[in-house]
C-alpha cells in the first residue's frame, strides 16, 4: 500500500475501526450500563452521567464544524457560539410554547412574556408552534446568517486575525441583543422551565435517554459527513487554501466560495449542538453564546488537535469533562485550568492530543519498512 | 504585430500607487509559442506586469486583451486562470501540507472548480497519466507522497512550475524562476522552461544575465513602468539606454 496522502492526514485514514469502536461504547456499552447493573454498582452510569455526557457530545458536534473552518481551512472564528446560540434559542422556543398553560401564570404565552406585561405572542414566534419548524429553523437560521455574514467577509477579503475579531464582535453583538427584554427572548434569564418535547415529558429519564442516543447518531452523523469533506478534493483545496491562499486563487479555485461554503456547514452544525444542548440541558441564556463560550470552543478544539476530526471531538469531551470534575471540587480554579491549558497547548503541543499520538506512533512507524510508493492507489483516495 | 495574433496584448496600461506610476503607459505584446523574458532595474515595474495580466492588480488605465479578443480588465484571478493564464510566483508558492501529487492534483486543469463539483469529484486515469508525465518532467517522482513543504527550496520551485504546467495555461507567467538555485539547478530550469515554450507561450522575469542569455530569444527591458527597449540580447547589450539604466546614470535621454 502507498501513501498518497500527506502525513498529517494520514493519521485520519486509519479511522474507521476507532468509528466503529467509539460508536459501539456510545450507543450500546453506556446505555446498558445505564440500564442493567445495579444502582449502587460501581459499573453502573447515572441517568445524570449520561444526561451530562449527551451534553458533551452535542459540544463535540459544533467541535466538528469548528475543526473544517480552523484547523483545515486555517480560518479562526470566534462566533461559533452566536451559530450554537441560534440552534438552542430555536429549539427554545418550541419547547417554550410546548409548555402551553402549565406555567407558572397559567397563560398560553411563555411566563417571561407576562412578567413582561407582554399581551401577544410576537410574530416571530408563531411558527415555533410546528416542532418541524423549529428544527428546520435550528439549522437554517444559523447556516443563512453564516451565509450573508460570509459573504461580505469573505468577497471583500477579510481574513485572518480581521475574520477573528469581527467574529468575535458578533458574539458580542448577538449576546447584548439576546439580553435585551425587548428582543421577547427572554432575556437575561432565556428560556427555562421546559416540560415536554413532542408530548414527552422531559423530566423522565426515558425522554432524556432517547436524546442521548439522538445526540449520539447526530455526531456520527456530523463526524461522516466532515469525513466525506476533508477526504474529497474539496477538503484539499481548504488544506491549500490554509497554505496558500494565493496559490489557491492562482490554481483556478475562488477561495471565497469555499471558505463560505465551510463557515455555512460549520454554523449549521454549531445551531443541531444548540438544539441538542435545550432539551438535555433545559435552559438556553444569552451567556451560553458570547465571547467566553466561543472563546472556550476554540480551546476545545486546540486541545483536541486542529485538523484531525477525533481531535475535535476528543477536546470538546474532554475539556468539558475536566470542566465538570474541576468545577464540583475546585469551582474557583477552573478559569485559571482552562486558560492554563490553553497556554501549554499552544506552546507545547500545537499539534494537541492527536498530535501528540501521532508523534509515538510515527516513532514506531519508522521503525517499519518503507512502503514502495505507486500513485496507482490515488483511485482509492482521490 | 497585430492584435489578432497576440496571446497577450497591452496598450496604454497605467498601474498608479498614489502618485507613483508603477506602470505609465505601458505597451506590451506577446505572440504565440513564445518566450519573452522581461528584464529591468528594481522597481521598473516588472512585478507589477504580471499582476495586471492575472488580475491580481487593476490598472487604472489601458486596456488588456487576452487572445483573440477577451479583456481581462475586471476579472478576478481565478477566473483569469481557468481562462488559461498560469502563474509562478517569485517566491515558491506552493502546499506544504498537502503531497507533491496533491499539489500537482489540484492545479490539474478541469471542467469546474467549483465546491459542489469538486466535492464529487475523482481522478481519470488520463489525469493520473498526466501527473506522471509531470512528475517526469519536473524530476519529482521520488517525492511524489512526500509532504511538499519537505521539498529543497528548488525541488519547490519545480514543483511550482509543475503545477502551473498541468493547469495547461495558453500563457505562463514566471517571476524570477531561480532566485536562490545553484548553477546547475540553473541550467535545468532553463531547459524547462526552454521545452515548455514548444507549446505554450511564456513570459519570463528575470534578473540573472547569464540566465537571460541561456534562454532568451526576445527581451523586453523596462524602466520606471514603460518598455525603453525590445530585441535579441545583442541588441539589447549594444543599447545605449539600457546600458546607462543598469550602470546607473540617471540623465537618460527617453525620458
Amino acid at each position: 500500500m502507498a501513501e498518497s496522502l500527506a502525513p498529517r492526514l494520514n493519521a485520519e485514514r486509519n479511522e474507521g475501526p476507532v468509528f466503529w469502536v467509539v460508536g459501539f461504547v456510545l450507543l450500546f456499552v453506556l446505555p446498558v450500563l445505564n440500564v442493567l447493573p445495579a444502582e449502587d454498582s460501581w459499573l453502573h452510569v447515572s441517568d445524570f452521567a449520561l444526561n451530562r455526557f449527551g451534553k458533551f457530545l452535542a459540544f463535540a458536534i459544533l467541535a466538528l464544524g469548528l475543526d473544517l473552518i480552523w484547523g483545515y481551512a486555517g480560518i479562526l472564528s470566534l462566533g461559533q457560539g452566536v451559530f450554537f446560540g441560534l440552534g438552542a434559542y430555536c429549539m427554545g422556543m418550541h419547547l417554550m410554547l410546548a409548555i402551553g398553560s402549565e406555567g407558572v401564570y397559567g397563560s398560553a404565552l411563555p411566563d417571561f412574556m407576562v412578567w413582561n406585561q407582554v399581551t401577544a405572542l410576537p410574530f416571530f414566534w408563531e411558527p415555533f408552534h410546528s416542532f418541524t419548524a423549529a428544527i428546520l429553523a435550528g439549522l437554517l437560521v444559523p447556516a443563512g446568517f453564516a451565509l450573508l455574514f460570509g459573504f461580505l467577509a469573505f468577497r471583500s477579503r477579510i481574513r485572518g486575525v480581521y475574520f477573528a475579531i469581527i467574529t468575535q464582535a458578533l458574539a458580542l453583538m448577538a449576546w447584548l441583543i439576546f439580553n435585551r427584554n425587548e428582543t421577547n427572548l427572554g432575556g437575561t434569564n432565556g428560556l427555562t422551565d421546559f416540560k415536554t418535547i413532542l408530548g414527552f415529558r422531559l423530566s423522565e429519564p426515558g425522554t432524556q435517554f432517547a436524546l442521548y442516543v439522538i445526540t449520539v447518531l447526530c455526531l456520527g452523523g456530523a463526524y461522516l459527513l466532515c469525513r466525506w469533506i476533508i477526504t474529497s478534493r474539496a477538503g484539499r483545496v481548504l488544506i491549500a487554501i490554509r497554505d496558500s491562499e494565493q496559490r489557491v486563487l492562482f490554481s483556478g479555485y475562488s477561495p471565497a466560495n469555499y471558505k463560505l461554503f465551510v463557515f455555512v456547514i460549520s454554523a449549521a452544525l454549531a445551531g443541531l449542538a444548540g438544539m441538542l444542548y435545550v432539551p438535555q440541558v433545559g435552559i438556553i441564556t444569552p451567556a451560553q453564546m458570547g465571547v467566553l463560550p466561543s472563546l472556550e470552543m476554540v480551546v476545545w478544539v486546540a486541545v483536541g488537535g486542529r485538523a484531525t476530526l477525533v481531535g475535535a471531538i476528543v477536546g470538546a469531551v474532554g475539556v468539558n469533562l475536566g470542566r465538570s470534575i474541576l468545577t464540583n471540587h475546585f469551582p474557583e480554579l477552573w478559569p485559571f485550568f482552562l486558560g492554563g491549558l490553553f497556554v501549554v497547548v499552544v506552546l507545547l503541543f500545537p499539534d494537541g492530543v492527536m498530535g501528540l499520538t501521532r508523534t509515538v506512533s510515527e516513532k514506531i512507524a519508522k521503525r517499519n519498512v518503507r512502503l514502495s510508493k505507486t500513485p496507482a492507489v490515488e483511485e482509492e483516495q482521490a | 504585430m497585430t492584435e489578432q495574433g497576440s496571446i497577450i496584448y497591452l496598450e496604454g496600461v497605467t498601474v498608479d500607487y498614489d502618485g507613483f506610476k508603477a506602470l505609465n503607459n505601458l505597451n506590451f505584446i506577446v505572440n504565440h509559442r513564445e518566450l519573452r523574458v522581461v528584464i529591468g532595474p528594481n522597481g521598473a515595474g516588472k512585478t507589477t506586469l504580471l499582476d495586471v495580466i492575472s488580475g491580481k492588480t487593476k490598472p487604472a488605465a489601458g486596456r488588456v486583451i487576452f487572445g483573440k479578443d477577451t479583456d481581462l480588465i475586471g476579472m478576478r484571478e481565478y477566473e483569469i486562470t481557468q481562462l488559461g493564464i498560469g502563474r509562478k510566483f517569485q517566491a515558491p508558492s506552493i502546499y506544504g501540507n498537502l503531497t507533491v501529487w496533491e499539489n500537482l492534483d489540484l492545479s490539474l486543469s478541469r471542467v469546474s472548480k467549483g465546491v459542489l463539483f469538486t466535492l464529487r469529484g475523482r481522478s481519470t486515469a488520463a489525469e493520473r497519466t498526466h501527473i506522471n508525465e509531470a512528475l517526469a518532467t519536473i524530476g519529482l517522482t521520488e517525492q511524489a507522497f512526500l509532504r511538499a513543504g519537505a521539498l529543497s527550496h528548488g525541488q519547490k520551485q519545480w514543483l511550482e512550475i509543475g503545477m502551473v504546467m498541468l493547469q495547461d495555461p495558453e500563457l505562463l507567467l514566471v517571476d524570477e524562476p531561480v532566485a536562490g538555485m545553484t548553477d546547475e539547478e540553473t541550467a535545468q530550469t532553463g531547459r524547462l522552461l526552454q521545452s515548455l515554450a514548444e507549446k505554450h507561450a511564456i513570459v519570463v522575469i528575470e534578473h540573472d544575465m547569464e540566465f537571460v542569455r541561456q534562454i532568451a530569444r526576445t527581451v523586453t527591458v523596462l524602466h520606471e513602468g514603460t518598455v525603453i527597449c525590445e530585441g535579441s540580447v545583442e541588441k539589447i547589450q549594444a543599447d545605449e539606454r539600457v546600458r546607462e539604466i543598469y550602470l546607473g546614470r540617471q540623465k537618460v535621454a527617453h525620458a
